[in-house]
């Protein structure tokens, strides 16, 4: 049950081995097999689109108004892919190399590997279906560098790359729909697996428009339904972004790996109230060209263009001078806590750093002065010139924070604070993605195996399309093969009613509580919880009174909740009511993770173990493994260890000085 | 500040919809619109009232699924900018806001003001696409792409389906939504050997959806939230007419 099926062999002939040796369906019996997505982000929706062309009768699930509406839209930066068309001496294993290092030697060296060697083909299959990417004037794919890495393997569409992919896999996914291999189910809720001897063998979906609960058959289930990030409420995740799926997974079986191992991403934009319904995203990819500040001088209320230089404290460049600003992201992010805990915070909250573009854009002036062959010219049309070219790279997002704060990046520094981004725990998966029950599948962000303990930038990106696109396509073949004797079970089976009529129960249980207090009130009681005590430093005794928080809280939720409408009707009160009554069992799990993991790694920073300069302190005897928890009934779970292996890369303790 | 908001309450889409007059009271100027919107629907639960439907997901801009059409504006006052980016910076104290969901006959109400835009995802599936599966691309650097036709390839694909375009049209006409995605793969190599089919085939089913005529107005991309360019249309129209003149049928 709980085997990760790495193939044997060495690392990097595991994949090729396996995809020689993996089972086959011929194309008469693929037409009989029904396959369940739910999500359509870039895995879910590169998955239906691959599946759907190799014959298979897809069935895919959203619960927005379009399957091209997923989170996945937002992802700024870019995509890494080991093409080195940089000849900056990039290779298949550098970035499998960088990959597992900078996820902090808690990710599984197979998957990643695996990772590496297709993310090549995601860049050519993109650009063969029109996403376009940045170019440079010879007409070749241009590139940039991301944080943890020291070379120049980030493809990318300005600061719009994820909407490029995912318009991408959307447009690949409509083409299958028109074709009649896709049937796509917009504005519909998955709430529970049907699970039939054993395996998973369909689900139970509410038509969010209607409020009819649906029984849908599958010979097999995916789950592509993203991350967990908003069991903070305050994220940079949507609004609309869950747990619900990969939750009914957990509580059907599946064990949920690594929950506490949360991305808690350095540039955003600050909190600005109480009102703040969520947190906008800075590209990581401003680091390139963004130097991180704060003044020399604690509780420095003067305006940033009133310090001068030698008053301001590069801190990254200061204690990280080989990568600088271009850290990995948890260690930027503690670095930013660090600074403002301090007291050398800026901005009316003192809870933000400057991320200042002047430098850069006095250095495109002059390259482009350079390139122009100008002479004579003033520095103010070197910064003009600079502008233009800082526009052109981030324009969008130099907007968007204009937009949000009201204050020109152009001319003053932005001011950022870590937020909660992305979450490398999710359901655990074997190599063939299949989670502990038979039949579910998870893909994305919604599974746990590629990034460790840390997401480097662009990674996300290539994760879900490698897993859509070129991973599950003979993963999920290899498990159907030996279905194709089973003909599509009947939804009035026992399973389906039974299924259905607990779904039913909890919606009813929803509208006839008639407490006191919204939704959100609780989901920002919860949100609180989580970031003061789970948050970017954890510590025993706060985890602990987080789980007596967090019980207290679901108590009071399930007896003081109040849903408004009815539950045959759009209603986005009850919706949201059933995603946070899950991200309440989360939150709990989360915290159990944490303690459990009395270790620092990655993005998960217990105060009790750090070096003597502060910095997260592994321990590798003990807590090398994948903590996958399996759910026991309500708030408990049983703790099941996967080892994990280094053989190409041997842990050490990840320095970027 | 106070406002009052005019907003468009509809139960379902048989019903038949009316204004209703709401206060929106302490409302901060850092706050988004529907942040605002937020605010008013916890004040509606806590007094045992319906909260108002809108769509909204990533509130960052890019998901297209916020569709408000505010003061007269699709998305509001702000140029370039979706309905989750407006911020109550734009009002003063004491004004008066209309909110009504998109007003198109392609786009039924569902509730309020979520509308039904499911017609987008069917004129993509009528040719939105370049017909390649999955394994089957070379490298990604073969075919050189011309910067200046990639760049205004991505501004092009830099729509993001929201349909403020639809509503801001005096015809309702979908006409800078489907020229965006033909122009976009018009303009790439990849996108060619299926151009001529893909410009008929998505006007055809854009017609059939019962969005209007493009009359050269302008106004959706006066209120293109994403500023997709007018240029895009001429380019529709210059694929549309060749096609209908050279292609084999």
């Amino acid at each position: 049950m709980f085997d990760a099926k790495i193939p044997a062999g060495p690392l990097n002939s595991k994949w090729e081995d396996y995809k020689g040796h993996c089972k086959l369906v011929n194309p008469a019996n693929k037409r009989n097999l029904e396959v369940i997505i739910i999500g359509t982000g870039l895995a879910g929706a590169s998955a239906a689109a691959s599946l759907g062309e190799l014959g298979y009768k897809v069935k895919a699930f959203c619960f927005q108004d379009s399957p091209r509406r997923a989170h996945s839209i937002a992802a700024q930066g870019g995509i890494n892919a080991a093409k080195n068309y940089q000849n900056d001496g990039d290779s298949v294993f550098r970035l499998f190399y960088d990959t597992v290092k900078g996820g902090d030697y808690r990710a599984r060296e197979a998957n990643v590997h695996r990772l590496a060697e297709v993310s090549g083909n995601i860049i050519d299959q993109c650009v063969a279906q029109g996403v376009p990417f940045a170019r440079e004037y010879g007409g070749l794919l241009s590139n940039r560098s991301f944080g943890g890495t020291q070379v120049q393997r980030t493809f990318y569409a300005a600061g719009q790359t994820g909407q490029q992919l995912l318009l991408g896999a959307y447009s690949a996914l409509e083409r299958q729909v028109a074709l009649g291999n896709v049937k796509m189910y917009n504005r519909h809720e998955m709430l529970d697996i049907v699970k039939i001897d054993g395996k998973a063998r369909g689900i139970i979906a509410r038509d969010l428009i209607t409020g009819e609960l649906e029984r849908h058959f599958g010979h097999a289930v995916l789950i592509c339904s993203g991350g967990y990030g908003n069991v903070f409420f305050l994220s940079t995740n949507a609004m609309g972004s869950n747990v619900t799926a990969a939750w009914k997974a957990t509580k059907n079986g599946a064990y949920f790996a690594n929950p506490c191992f949360t991305q808690i991403h350095p540039t955003c934009i600050p909190v600005s109230g109480d009102h703040q319904s969520k947190l906008t995203l800075m590209s990581e990819s401003l680091r390139n060209d963004g130097r991180i500040w704060v003044p020399k001088k604690q509780n420095d209320t003067r305006k940033a263009s009133d310090i001068p230089e030698e008053e301001r404290d590069y801190y990254l460049e200061r204690r990280y001078p080989a990568f600088g600003n271009l850290v990995p992201r948890d260690v930027a992010s503690r670095a930013a806590k660090e600074r403002c805990d301090a007291g050398y915070g800026v901005g009316t909250s003192k809870q933000a750093v400057y991320l200042d573009f002047a430098a850069a854009i006095e250095r495109y002036g002059n390259i482009e002065v350079g390139k122009r062959q100008m002479t004579n010219v003033s520095k103010e049309d070197i910064i003009k010139l600079g502008k233009e070219v800082v526009a052109e790279k981030y324009g969008n997002l130099f907007d968007m924070y204009a937009k949000i704060t009201g204050e020109n990046p152009y001319e003053l520094p932005m001011r950022i604070y870590p937020a909660v981004h992305y979450t490398m725990g999710g359901l655990w998966v074997d190599y063939e993605l299949g989670t502990t029950v038979p039949g579910l599948y998870s893909l994305g962000e919604a599974n746990f195996s590629d990034h460790g303990a840390n997401r480097l930038g662009a990674s996300a990106l290539m994760q879900g399309l490698a897993d859509g696109y070129f991973v599950i396509p003979y993963t999920v073949g290899n498990y159907l093969a030996d279905e194709i004797r089973t003909k599509a079970i009947p939804t009035d089976h026992p399973a389906f009613v039974e299924a259905e009529n607990k779904v039913k129960e909890t919606i009813n249980k929803f509208m006839t509580i008639k407490g006191s207090k919204s939704v959100d009130f609780f989901h920002k009681k919860l949100g609180k919880i989580m970031w003061d005590k789970c948050g970017m430093a954890r510590n025993e005794k706060g985890l602990k009174e987080a789980i007596e928080e967090i019980k207290a809280l679901r108590a009071e939720f399930w007896k003081e909740v109040r849903v408004p409408g009815s539950a045959d009707e759009f209603n986005p009160e009850l919706e949201k009511a059933g995603r946070v009554a899950d991200f309440l069992e989360l939150g709990e799990l989360m915290c159990i993770d944490a303690l459990n993991r009395r270790e620092s790694c990655g993005g998960h920073f217990r105060e009790e173990s750090q070096t003597d300069e502060g910095e997260a302190q592994r321990d590798d005897v003990n807590f090398s493994y994948v903590a996958a928890w399996e759910y026991k009934g309500d708030g408990q779970y049983e703790l099941h260890k996967e080892p994990l292996e280094f053989v190409e890369c041997k842990p050490t303790q990840r320095s970027y000085k | 500040m106070n406002l009052t908001l005019k907003v468009w309450r509809q139960k379902n889409k048989n019903d038949q919809g009316r204004f209703e007059t709401l206060q929106a009271k302490n409302i901060s100027s850092e706050m988004s619109f529907l942040e605002m919107f937020d605010v008013v629907n916890e004040g509606l639960i806590n007094e045992g009232k319906e909260p108002i439907a809108f769509d909204h997901d990533c509130r960052e801009g890019i998901c297209g699924m916020c569709s408000m059409h505010i003061n007269g504006r699709a998305h509001g006052p702000w140029d370039g900018t979706t309905t989750c980016q407006l911020h109550m910076r734009a009002f003063k104290d004491g004004d008066t806001i209309t909110v009504e969901p998109w007003r198109a006959g392609a786009f039924p109400v569902i509730k309020d003001l979520t509308v039904d835009r499911s017609a987008f995802d069917r004129i993509i599936e009528a040719g939105g696409y370049i017909s390649v599966n999955t394994g089957n691309a070379q490298d990604a650097n073969c075919i050189p792409v011309d910067k200046t036709k990639a760049d205004l390839a991505f501004a092009a694909a830099a729509c993001i389906g929201c349909g403020a375009c639809v509503a801001a049209c005096k015809n309702s006409s979908a006409m800078l939504f489907v020229s965006a995605k033909v122009s976009q793969l018009a303009l790439l190599p990849q996108g060619h050997p299926e151009k001529q089919s893909r410009a008929l085939n998505m006007v055809a089913q854009m017609d059939k959806e019962g969005f209007g005529s493009c009359t050269n107005t302008g106004a959706c991309e006066a209120e293109c939230p994403k500023e997709i360019s007018l240029t895009n249309i001429a380019r529709l129209n210059r694929e549309f007419i060749g096609a209908g003149l050279s292609s084999e049928k």
